[in-house]
């Protein structure tokens, strides 16, 4: 199945990637080689077949409601690209 | 044209969980900025949740009080989405497979009429950071303190009609979770967060129209203006020929007013699938029951077992089982003093009064239930009148001793000795002989006016403590 | 001292025939001769290794040490490790010096190990042949023309070139397996759960398990010991106990039921490993063992289910790198928009932004039932055919790979020809079983691996058939001619 330009453009976009128009149609034609080979799987007959999410179907334990961790904002905060009075900066968020 | 408004109601109410529901941070209001954001919180990578067992019971509760479905088998799913206050690009929550399924309760509206209001489910998920805008040189700064709090969606049916309806089912919604104790309900705070689906349609009409999501409303007043305001603006565009566009708006309640938010606009495709970094949550029915056995009295029972045990109206009941800490402290009042009927009024009235007008919290009353409940027995047994109670009441509300004290120590006592009672009546009646004569000459229908003079007179001449029934009797003697 | 194994270098720390500052030195001195020409590492640990040696040196000498106190190791660049760069093979992780390690690596620092430095890996995991990382390829130690395998290749070169006498690896579609077959050492892939994934930087959360890659098996045995083990802070970590994988290895393969999998020796199959498979297969027998034929009928979709469920989950876990608390972030962003889009573009290689946007569509609205729920119930299916197999057998044997090494830039320019490499490896993954390749012959001078696979939680078992094997064969200590004087 050949994956339109238009489509690539939303998944990027969805994924929040940057693809450079001159190299859309190169990406485009080897995303459209993975999905024909996935493409495969549709023949499968999966009817009434539970998925499998965790291959040992195993249940979640819970964790007790202590606190355990303490502020290490100084360490974190060491390998931030951008931080002022103790917040990350990024370029202004518009409700 | 006469329009229907529809609303569904999603309430996203942080629960009172130490720490947080996939880390070990602390979950405290007010925190500086980032310091209770673990390397979990702050999605480092390699970074993995563990789902905090208080959050599961606290859902858990939740079903119970609402008489919901269980989900004895619930998942957590990824909600993908790009957003600074979201550090990992999704968000943990649950989709498909909710912990808590359909229920209902009943809402109270100020009529006095009741109505039952669907849930359609509630799931657990986990609360973003915030962005502040404060101005950092253009950009935004970034708090994750709040990132990873325990959250529960608590979706509603399509049921509510009325910004009035709105604001009851916020109102009985946050009564029930402060009486399981699941969450401090502090809407200031932000712990109960409401997102607003509204739309309306023709009286009559049972096809729904395009509804708008109005987000983040966070305190009733705002509900009901966002609501009222969202309206307007729907018929205004209808009643004009126009269409309502399915949209995500913000209420401005600097503005009052809403409007479509701008980081909206796009239609996201959120792309859920279940978290491969948890499992599916399986509970059993025998945890379940040990929760249910431990469930405090709700408040729609305490409500109707008021209106039964202690004879009050359905209104009165509504008011006293509001929070569990007054209920409480009604209940010690009437043990305290045994009238269920006159603790009811000191407690709405005498107390709610003070209490409003200090901006005060029951549990921060000066006046303590047992000491309001040994003012009340003082009227009960005669010893001071209801009038002279008030002043003992201020006189207590303002730190003095207990109610017999300032009693005794002010001499207030009601003066209920036959003797000094008939001395004072008697003067009375050597001090206003016209008006004895114009008794005498009236007939029994203006009589019963007239003595109301001599009764005030006397409890003028005892400073208000005289017994008032007594005085009456002593009148109707010598007044003949 | 470099061509010892880990069970000598212990004993040889213990007699005091050598200190384990010595031990580091000579393997420091080795990657800094070596590493040039392989490009195993991405960041060398000398001072604190020989800090640590030092340490351990004093632990040994007043004799409470632990169970490796003193013995040098490689991390492939995956395994968070605080204060010491963690890249994972990218750009976006070019400046990410962690403030905390993963439990792999505290384990391994409770027992004594030293950290010599962390390997060369494809970026973020993805890749079958090591040139998909930002620091450049890694060159096979037996053929510099070929390709060490991925995605632990820098691994699996430091171990074949003797630069470190065992390292840790990930494996979440044979990305241990495939470069120790390719480069002539022994892997292990221990069942999903086995070993703890905290601070090990995902790829596909379900898949994703590290393992331990060294000479022998009996070195994984022991490595494997200080690895596995429950951890609370994974929530996918199992809660099964552990046992010495030392204990059974000497255990006699008498009554064991080999499963051949009639689709593991098909047309893929290059021929002269086919034989080197046949050959290994004989002398299991000739120690007991018995071959039976088996199928694995879902077989033909095991790429498919893989390549869907591999970058569905790969492509949100790798969301979190968005320029905002660490890691790459482009210059003067215009917006928050400008920010994401070209800090994810900048930061993530070609092969990493193709899964990224596989696993996006493949979530996307309309497409999730066709995609991700058909691969998951695939994966049911596939899991199916082993617990099947495992009724009747108790292990299953075949290559880990369809040929050896392949030459360098062979298979850059078809991202589906590569994913066949993978072809007998996935299965595994998707089903959460144990592997392990082990050295098994050479063709035209490069080795090929043997694939042992087994029930959930029988690392015991795959353990004691591969040291049973290297008992009787020699493949697994012949080593490349690397040069080095040190």
């Amino acid at each position: 199945m050949a994956i339109e330009q238009d489509e690539i453009e939303k998944i990027a976009e969805l994924a929040r990637i940057r693809i450079a128009d001159e190299q859309i149609g190169e990406v485009a034609q080897r995303i459209t080689r993975i999905l024909d080979m996935v493409d495969q799987l549709q023949a499968a007959d999966t009817a009434g077949v539970e998925p499998m999410a965790n291959p040992l179907d195993a249940v979640q334990l819970l964790r007790a409601d202590t606190v355990t961790e303490t502020n290490r904002r100084e360490a974190f905060q060491a390998i931030a690209p951008a931080v002022e009075d103790g917040l990350y900066l990024v370029p202004k968020v518009i409700d | 044209m006469q329009w229907e408004t529809v609303i569904g109601l999603e309430v996203h109410l942080q629960l009172a969980t130490r720490s947080k529901i996939f880390s070990g941070s602390a979950t405290d209001f007010g925190a500086e900025p980032n310091t209770q954001a673990s390397a979990v919180d702050l999605a480092m990578p390699g970074m993995l949740p563990v789902l905090n067992e208080q959050a599961v019971r606290y859902a858990v509760m939740f079903g119970l009080g609402i008489d919901a479905h269980i989900g004895m088998r619930s998942v957590f799913d990824r909600k993908n989405y790009f957003y600074p206050d979201l550090p990992k690009g999704y968000q943990i929550s649950q989709f498909s497979d909710p912990i808590v399924g359909a229920g209902q309760f009943e809402i109270q509206l100020e009529d006095g009429s009741s109505k039952q209001i669907g849930i359609t489910r509630a799931h657990l998920e986990e609360d973003a950071g915030k962005s502040l805008h404060e101005d950092f040189h253009g950009m935004s700064g970034i708090d994750l303190n709040r990132a990873g709090t325990p959250l529960l969606e608590i979706v509603s049916e399509p049921d509510i009609r009325s910004a009035a309806e709105a604001v009851a089912y916020l109102k009985t919604l946050h009564s029930l979770v402060t009486y399981l104790g699941i969450s401090d309900g502090n809407m200031a705070e932000g712990s109960m967060r409401c997102d607003i689906n509204i739309s309306l349609r023709p009286m009559g009409s049972e096809k729904l129209g395009t509804r708008a999501e109005i987000k983040n409303v966070n305190s009733f007043r705002f509900v009901e203006r966002a609501i009222r305001h969202e309206f307007e603006r729907q018929a205004d565009i209808l009643e004009s020929g126009g269409r309502i566009v399915q949209e995500t708006r913000l209420y401005d309640a600097d503005r009052d007013e809403t409007r479509p938010m701008r980081s909206k606009e796009v239609a996201n495709d959120y792309r859920y699938f279940p978290e491969p970094d948890l499992l599916p949550v399986v509970i059993d029915e025998q945890y379940v029951a040990e929760i249910r056995k431990s469930l405090p009295e709700l408040p729609a029972d305490k409500r109707q077992r008021f209106i039964e045990q202690h004879q009050l109206s359905a209104y009165d009941a509504g008011v006293l089982v509001d929070s569990p800490a007054l209920a409480d402290y009604y209940e010690q009042v009437v043990a305290a003093c045994g009238d269920a009927k006159i603790a009811a009024n000191w407690v709405q009235v005498e107390l709610r009064g003070q209490l409003n007008k200090n901006e005060l919290a029951i549990e921060a009353s000066p006046v303590s239930a047992n000491s309001l409940g040994q003012l009340i027995t003082r009227i009960l047994d005669n010893s001071i009148s209801g009038k002279i109670a008030k002043q003992v009441f201020e006189a207590m509300w303002q730190g003095e001793d207990s109610a017999d004290e300032i009693i005794e120590a002010r001499g207030l006592k009601q003066v209920s000795d036959s003797g000094a009672l008939e001395a004072m009546v008697d003067q009375v009646i050597a001090d206003n002989a016209a008006q004895v004569t114009q008794f005498l000459e009236a007939d029994d229908g203006k009589r019963k006016k007239l003595v109301g003079f001599f009764v005030g007179q006397v409890m003028k001449v005892s400073k208000g403590q005289a017994n008032p029934q007594m005085v009456n009797k002593l009148l109707a003697e010598k007044l003949k | 001292m470099h061509t010892q194994t880990v069970a000598q270098l212990i004993q040889g720390l213990r007699d005091k025939r050598f200190s384990s500052v010595e031990l580091t030195r000579h393997f420091c001195a080795r990657i800094t001769e070596l590493n040039p020409v392989y490009n195993a590492f991405i960041t060398v640990n000398e001072a604190a290794a020989l800090t640590a040696a030092a340490a351990a040196d004093e632990r040994l000498a007043k004799g409470d040490a632990a169970a490796l106190t003193g013995i040098p190791l490689a991390h492939k660049d995956i395994f968070c490790t605080q204060g010491l760069r963690t890249s994972c093979g990218s750009k976006m992780l070019d400046n990410f010096v962690p403030p905390y390690s993963a439990t792999v690596i505290e384990r391994f620092q409770g027992a004594g190990t030293v950290n010599l430095g962390k390997t060369n890996l494809d970026e973020f995991a993805m890749g079958s042949s090591n040139e998909n990382s930002y620091y450049g390829p890694v060159k096979n130690p037996w053929d510099t023309k070929t390709v060490p395998g991925g995605s632990s290749g820098g691994s699996a070169a430091a171990v074949a070139a003797m630069m470190a006498p065992a390292a840790t690896g990930t494996d979440t579609g044979g990305s241990i397996r495939q470069p120790a077959a390719f480069c002539g050492i022994t892997g292990l892939k221990p069942t999903y759960g086995r070993v703890s994934r905290l601070g090990m930087v995902a790829y596909a959360s379900s898949l994703d398990q590290g393992g331990p890659m060294a000479h022998t098996a009996e070195d994984c045995a022991i490595l494997l010991n200080a690895m596995a083990g429950h951890d609370p802070l994974d929530s996918t970590s199992a809660n099964v106990a552990t046992e010495d994988y030392t204990a059974g290895l000497e255990k006699p393969l008498n009554g064991l039921r080999i499963g051949l999998p009639r689709q593991f020796f098909g047309d893929g199959l290059d021929a002269a490993t086919g034989e080197c498979i046949n050959a290994a297969l004989q002398e299991l027998e000739r120690q007991g063992a018995t071959l039976v034929d088996i199928t694995l009928p879902h077989s033909e979709l095991t790429i498919p289910a893989y390549y869907i469920i591999a970058p569905a989950e790969a492509s949100t876990n790798l969301s979190r790198f968005d320029g905002v608390r660490y890691g790459h972030r482009c210059e003067s962003p215009q917006d928050l928009h400008d920010l994401y889009t070209r800090t994810r573009e900048e930061g993530f290689g070609d092969e990493v932004k193709r899964r990224i946007l596989v696993g996006t569509y493949a979530l996307s609205a309309g497409y999730y039932d066709a995609y991700y729920k058909k691969a998951q119930q695939a994966r049911r299916l596939i899991h199916g055919d082993f617990m099947t197999a495992f009724e009747q057998v108790d292990v299953i044997v075949g290559p880990t790979t369809p040929g050896p090494a392949f030459a360098l830039g062979a298979k850059t320019d078809d991202p589906v020809a590569m994913y066949l490499e993978d072809v007998y490896t996935l299965a595994v993954n998707l089903a959460g079983l144990p592997g392990m390749s082990v050295p098994a012959g050479l063709v035209h001078g490069k080795p090929v691996g043997m694939q042992l696979i087994g029930p959930h939680f029988a690392e015991s078992r795959l353990l004691n058939v591969a040291h049973r094997f290297q008992q009787a064969t020699d493949w697994h200590t012949q080593t490349p001619q690397t040069g080095g004087d040190a």
